[in-house]
């Protein structure tokens, strides 16, 4: 192996390698996957100077640690978190390089649950349909880090972004979800309805890259039987049999067969990657544009 | 036709039959190719067809609503072959369902032209179609947490061939060493909406089995 690669020193709870995803193969049944904070992902790749469908780490809640093979510039952002180079605090959210044998290590988030860790060159691994995305339903693109797996790394294709810190949403407080309603919406009872849109739901600690899960009132159906299977889009709000909403994030099925109740506007799904648990949600009903 | 608007870029034609989902996915298919549709993703299912990435959902609702649905889907294209061995350890309860014996359940399965309806559950996963209706199966009442791949299974009005090991309810009558998924191989899955499928008995060193 060459020494353009990132020998991985802490896995973390569960750290993918995620770039824009594989869209276009929906049909097949395969998810469309990618980053769930998208600009975070975009915005570490800017720093260190990459192409923005290059693929970075995707960390969930308490990071990871690598250790470069050769020097490289790396940016974490997503989830503000401590980051240190062999121990000495190094800046979050801008370019830092790393010399090779150096250990960077990306800290539990302080706030939010995501990170993201681009370096330059992008993470290497084969593409799969398109995308070197991680996709957990399927078991698509590369298995989830795990301690001593050696990642290979890209070829530095740019100057990096001259920058030295870039400004970033902060994980939200409350998440607010603006969504419109249907396709299924006459599933359910006039009240659900307004029930959806008027209570507040909490982020349930079940939430995955699959599906935002939420704690809260339950949703009565209005017509009992069961749905054929249908197609189903990202940030559609399915309602299972237990009448609690799940969002689907990036790595939902493609076709389910619960009520779709509405679907969360695509702008709004990065907040909801970032939604720790027990954070409230609301759902605000808004016209199609 | 129904035509029901998904989000603010999506939407989920509804039709009143698998068959019309079938020629409706056909006939849209035909027309992407021919460039009159812009469409991220085309994706069938049991009575729908949804259309996700649309630069104008509202005026191709419009369109559509006004459209007449293709009544039969075109019969063209090669049949997939999969060789099958009747060797399922639910092959007697289907049989029993069917009322009828294990190798007539075979016979009639191998001599039936399937479709794939749509794919999903797991990619490279074919809903096929194509058993008449009296052959519906009810899925198994506990599912199993690890069902082979490769094993052709029954539930509902459809037949489909688990790609990976992975856990499932369906009636397992057959198994298969076709491989259903391979993301090295272009295409990636053997089966995709529309395909036309044919089983061909085997024994177990993988020859054909004559008929009688």
């Amino acid at each position: 192996m060459t020494d353009r690669a990132l020998a991985v020193v802490r896995a973390g709870a569960l750290t993918t390698v995620q770039d824009r995803g594989r869209p276009g193969h929906a049909h097949l049944g395969v998810p469309r996957s990618g980053a769930l904070d998208a600009p975070a992902a975009a915005l570490a790749n800017r720093l260190v100077g990459n192409p923005p469908d290059a693929a970075v780490l995707e960390t969930t809640l308490n990071g990871c640690a690598v250790r470069p093979r050769s020097p490289v510039t790396v940016a974490v952002t997503g989830a503000p978190c401590p980051v240190t180079v062999d121990g000495r605090p190094v800046a979050w959210g801008a370019p830092v390089r790393l010399s090779a044998g150096a250990v960077l290590d990306v800290g539990p988030a302080t706030l939010g649950v995501r990170g993201y860790v681009a370096v330059s060159g992008g993470i290497a691994v084969e593409p799969v349909l398109g995308s070197r995305s991680t996709d957990l339903l399927s078991g698509l693109g590369p298995p989830p880090l795990t301690d001593g797996a050696v990642l290979p790394l890209g070829r530095v294709v740019g100057p990096h972004a001259r920058v030295d810190l870039a400004p970033q949403p902060a994980p939200p407080a409350e998440l607010v979800l603006r969504v419109t309603l249907g396709p299924r919406d006459d599933w359910f009872t006039r009240a659900a309805v307004r029930m959806f849109t008027s209570r507040v739901y909490r982020v349930s600690a079940a939430s995955n890259r699959i599906g935002l899960r939420t704690e809260g009132p339950a949703l009565q159906r209005a017509l009992p039987g069961e749905l054929p299977s249908e197609g189903v889009v990202l940030g559609a709000v399915q309602v299972p049999p237990d009448g609690r909403p799940v969002v689907f994030l990036a790595d939902h099925p493609t076709t389910g067969g619960y009520p779709v109740l509405a679907v969360v506007r695509d702008t709004d799904l990065p907040a909801a990657a970032q939604a720790v648990p027990g954070t409230p949600v609301r759902f605000v009903a808004v016209r199609r544009r | 036709m129904r035509v029901l608007p998904v989000g603010d870029g999506a939407l989920l034609v509804e039709v009143s039959s698998g068959d019309e989902a079938q020629a409706l996915h056909a006939e849209l298919l035909r027309r992407r190719a021919e460039g009159s549709l812009a469409v991220r993703e085309i994706v069938p299912a049991a009575r729908t067809v949804l259309l996700d990435g649309l630069p104008d959902p509202v005026r191709l609702a419009c369109e559509l609503t006004a459209a007449e649905v293709p009544s039969a889907p075109p019969r063209a294209g090669e049949v997939v072959e999969l060789p099958v061995r009747y060797d399922g350890p639910d092959l007697a309860d289907v049989a029993t369902l069917w009322e009828v014996t294990e190798q007539e359940v075979a016979r009639i399965h191998a001599d039936t032209e399937f479709r794939v309806a749509f794919c999903g559950f797991a990619p490279g996963f074919g809903y096929l179609t194509g058993l008449p209706p009296r052959y519906d199966v009810p899925r198994r009442v506990t599912p199993r947490t690890a069902v082979p791949a490769g094993s052709v299974a029954l539930a509902g009005p459809y037949t489909g061939v688990y790609p990976h090991t992975s856990p499932g309810g369906w009636q397992l009558i057959g198994s298969t060493d076709a491989v259903l998924w391979d993301h090295a191989r272009v295409p990636a899955a053997l089966l995709s909406p529309g395909a036309r499928v044919r089983f061909v008995p085997v024994d177990g060193h993988g020859s054909p089995v004559g008929r009688s």
